[in-house]
């Protein structure tokens, strides 16, 4: 039996699942002065490079054809943003503006302009003996889609690389003291472009579990704004993993209300539910501001790394 | 009327809504504000545009005209001004904000359109016809061409002027490029000029908003941008960020909007291929900007 409750806190947990992807990933390319606007970019694509992946090999398969989507955008963020050093916020929007519109377009090749039959195998929620039992929580945080158990495994992985290991170390001196990590031998340029593939790649998965463990199918755009969100998100988890995905729970909470309220029935308009999350999201920004550090070398282009 | 003139027509009609949201585009950029919400501002204008063009009485006549245009204006000027302010007070990166004040305005005309300023017979997701007042006069008689071009071109030869030649231009020129040094020389309150050319930005988007309603559309539709403020980025950057350069680079992307339409209809491209090519054209001139300034430095 699932009393209302449980329902909304499913919701919750299955809407933030893909924000909490794609924020993880933008958290560690930020740690290393990296600010990653494309992402957006890498959601579209793993959206549409699951669902080539998913028809071809199964729905893992389609989860790692969306990685590999996610991280080919990426590629071409650090190209520009990286080796050439241009502007990260305009080369961020071109590839947003790129991948958008490169997935309209090769999805229709692909599927016709009709496109929308399509069967993609998808992932149903696989519930874990006794923890789904949990009164209240359990259902929600433990019978869902296992992409949701592979985030779950992520998070302390990542915190442990970032705050535990040389590797970790050498990422965040880059986005705090660029002058000093290059003095100590850290090659700048190479960390920097490494975890750039890294975040597209964990937002190629954040597209794919929106086709594969929610929606089904592709649709054009269907990334709506979620990278962005999900950038906002890194401010507000203030540039931790652990913080990361306990954001994206506020967010995935924004999101699963209008669920909630539809399922209750409300003489509210539909679209104040829908614009929600990106109301929520202007006011985590200006509540969480002269709290939080950035790192110190955010966004800097103007930094010769080596 | 011959496919050619049929053509170019069709490319002025689309240029004019890109060339006055390139122009607020390259106001922000120049005062190194990352204004990604054109496209917003565009939606706030064309909406206060078709409500004052809803509402206005017949008895004042033309004056209706102007007063959508005006309306516009202050609309996408409020629009920019909550992203200036969460800017100013909160230190908010306006391109994520803007970003989110985009999807805001999309659901908040949508809203409108099934809500409260939707058509009488509430059948059809849209405001009713704006009065015959508020129509843009057409340019070239049996054409859709229409008088907001002329009024496109106006404007980005006056911003041109007031940017080259005006004190203002030159604060917001200096606070751009570099807003410590734009301090130190004294007298450029640099937050105060880079919140102003913000809003001035959003309110040159909103009139290319109200330039669509009171010209193109004559009423207010859902989606009724189809991205305006993101091509304008292109459009802004081709231009070099130079008011007059925009109104070619705004003519182009016109051009290039106008085939995309006919190879979807005719060749089955999608038109989504015109955002692709304008991607490629950002990161083109970026990248090129970029090879060149490295080729200097290194020269030196």
């Amino acid at each position: 039996m699932t009393s209302g409750m449980e329902a909304f806190l499913e919701g919750v947990v299955r809407t933030a699942t893909p924000l909490a992807l794609a924020a993880l990933g933008e958290t560690v390319t930020e740690r290393s002065g990296i600010i990653n606007i494309g992402l957006e970019g890498s959601i579209i694509a793993g959206a549409l490079g699951s669902v080539v992946g998913a028809a071809h090999g199964g729905v893992w398969a389609g989860f790692v054809f969306g990685a590999v989507c996610g991280l080919a955008v990426a590629a071409i963020f650090a190209l520009f943003a990286v080796v050439l050093r241009a502007d990260q916020i305009i080369t961020g929007t071109a590839v947003t503006l790129l991948a958008l519109g490169g997935t309209g377009t090769l999805y229709r090749l692909i599927y016709g302009s009709a496109g929308a039959a399509l069967n993609t195998p998808t992932l149903n929620p696989a519930a874990i003996p006794f923890l789904s039992k949990i009164p209240v929580v359990g259902l929600a945080l433990f019978a869902q889609p296992s992409i949701t158990y592979v985030l779950y495994a992520l998070i302390p992985v990542v915190s442990w690389w970032m705050y535990r290991t040389h590797a970790g170390l050498a990422l965040r001196s880059v986005g705090e003291n660029p002058a000093a990590a290059i003095a100590a031998g850290v090659r700048g340029k190479r960390v920097q472009f490494t975890v750039v593939l890294f975040g597209g790649a964990l937002g190629g998965v954040s597209g794919a579990t929106l086709v594969l463990a929610q929606a089904g199918t592709f649709v054009e755009g269907m990334s709506a704004g979620r990278g962005f969100i999900a950038i906002a998100i890194v401010v507000l988890g203030r540039w931790n993993p652990l913080g990361t995905v306990l954001a994206a729970l506020i967010f995935g909470a924004a999101s699963a209300l209008q669920f909630y309220f539809q399922a209750i029935g409300t003489n509210l308009p539909y679209q104040l539910f829908l614009a929600f999350p990106y109301v929520l999201t202007l006011i985590a920004l200006a509540a969480t501001h002269g709290r939080v550090s950035a790192p110190a070398a955010l966004g800097r282009q103007d930094l010769e790394l080596e | 009327m011959s496919q050619t003139t049929a053509f170019i027509v069709d490319t002025l009609v689309h240029a004019t809504p890109l060339m006055i949201t390139g122009l607020a585009v390259a106001i922000a950029f120049r005062a190194g504000i990352w204004n990604i919400g054109a496209d917003g501002q565009f939606i706030a204008g064309a909406t206060a545009a078709a409500w004052i063009g809803v509402s206005a009485p017949a008895t004042i006549g033309w004056l209706a005209l102007p007063l959508a245009l005006v309306a516009g204006a202050i609309a996408g000027g409020i629009w920019a001004a909550i992203a200036a302010w969460l800017r100013s007070r909160f230190a908010v990166l306006e391109v994520i904000s803007t970003i989110m004040l985009n999807f805001i305005a999309t659901y908040g005309a949508s809203y409108l359109v099934r809500g409260p300023l939707q058509e009488p017979t509430h059948v059809f997701p849209q405001t009713s016809s704006i009065v015959a007042g508020a129509h843009m006069p057409i340019l070239i008689s049996d054409t859709r061409l229409h008088w907001g071009f002329i009024l496109g071109l106006l404007l980005s030869v006056l911003t041109w002027y007031a940017m080259k030649y005006s004190a203002t231009g030159f604060r917001i020129r200096a606070s751009g490029m570099n807003p410590f040094a734009a301090r130190n020389a004294g007298l450029i309150n640099v937050p105060r000029v880079t919140s102003g050319a913000f809003i001035v930005s959003g309110a040159i988007a909103g009139i290319a908003g109200g330039v669509e309603v009171c010209g193109v559309t004559f009423a207010l539709y859902e989606n009724i941008s189809p991205g305006y403020g993101y091509t304008a980025i292109a459009v802004a950057l081709l231009a070099g960020l130079n008011p007059l350069g925009v109104i070619g680079t705004g003519i182009l992307f016109g051009a290039l909007e106008t085939a995309a339409g006919t190879m979807q209809r005719n060749a089955g491209i999608p038109a989504t291929t015109a955002s692709v090519i304008e991607a490629v054209v950002i990161l083109g001139v970026i990248g090129i900007a970029q090879f060149r300034s490295r080729c200097s430095v290194s020269a030196t």
